[in-house]
């Protein structure tokens, strides 16, 4: 009996810290540095790794990128990332041909929906990266834009 | 003076949807001004900070690549009418702007 009674006092505090610990988590997004170092990188792979230092990502297919396959001018390319990954921390944006490849890195609390659009310029034709940190693991998406018109200029 | 930050809202069971123009020339440093022939300087807004009640939603950092006049839509659970949406951003300048909705 009061070895079951400990158990349980057990369980009950193991819920309690448990919740705790999430509430503290839901509540911890505050507003932080811009990570000045990954936006002045030349190079995609560097800017990625000063953005997420040490860490690997894996395509998945639960990123949508909406953007035109085709875009005339490329000062203004309308872009929606929707993603159907859980507990969505960060969506980045990269495109590969910029002379900065990191355009945007949005951080978004728990109550926010995996969705994001905005509009961005695009030097070159190039890909465009689109990379969400969900769970503590990164998965990245890319989709291909023809730029008639580049809009760095 | 036009608004510097125009802010649309809508609320659909209990999820927010904001729609922002954050009014700003987001120059890239890389542009010359055809009648000086002189490069224009980098001008563009680095963070973007949108709040519900006092709560952060989300935290935007950008680059001088995101689009003149930017547009910004973005949703969120836990919202009811009467609440208030505040956009805030800063630019590379030190210039700050922001402006605040209630949502109806």
């Amino acid at each position: 009996m009061q070895r079951r009674g400990f158990l349980k006092t057990l369980a009950v505090c193991g819920a309690l810290v448990l919740t705790g610990a999430s509430s503290l988590l839901r509540t911890a997004f505050a507003a932080t540095k811009r990570n000045k170092p990954a936006f002045s990188k030349a190079d995609q792979v560097e800017a990625l790794d000063s953005l997420f230092p040490g860490r690997t990502i894996e395509p998945s297919s639960a990123i949508d990128i909406g953007v035109h396959d085709l875009v005339e001018n490329g000062a203004v390319v309308p872009l929606k990332i929707n993603s159907t990954l859980p507990a969505i921390d960060s969506i980045s944006i990269l495109v590969e041909k910029n002379p900065n490849p990191l355009i945007a890195h949005f951080k978004l609390s728990p109550r926010c929906q995996a969705f994001i659009a905005t509009r961005i310029k695009v030097q070159n034709p190039s890909m465009i990266t689109a990379v969400v940190d969900s769970e503590g693991r990164l998965y990245s998406a890319q989709r291909f834009v023809e730029v008639i018109e580049g809009g760095c200029g | 003076m036009a608004r510097a930050i125009k802010i649309r809202t809508s609320i659909k069971d209990g999820v927010a949807t904001v729609r922002c123009i954050l009014r700003h020339p987001m120059e890239t440093g890389f542009r010359i001004d055809p009648e000086s022939n002189q490069l224009v300087p980098a001008h563009y807004i680095e963070q973007v900070f949108c709040h519900h009640n006092d709560e952060l939603v989300l935290q935007c950092d950008w680059s001088r690549a995101v689009s003149k006049n930017p547009y910004l839509s973005f949703s969120f659970s836990g919202a009811n009418a009467g609440d208030t949406i505040r956009i805030s951003w800063r630019d590379n300048l030190g210039e700050e702007n922001s402006s605040s909705v209630v949502m109806r």
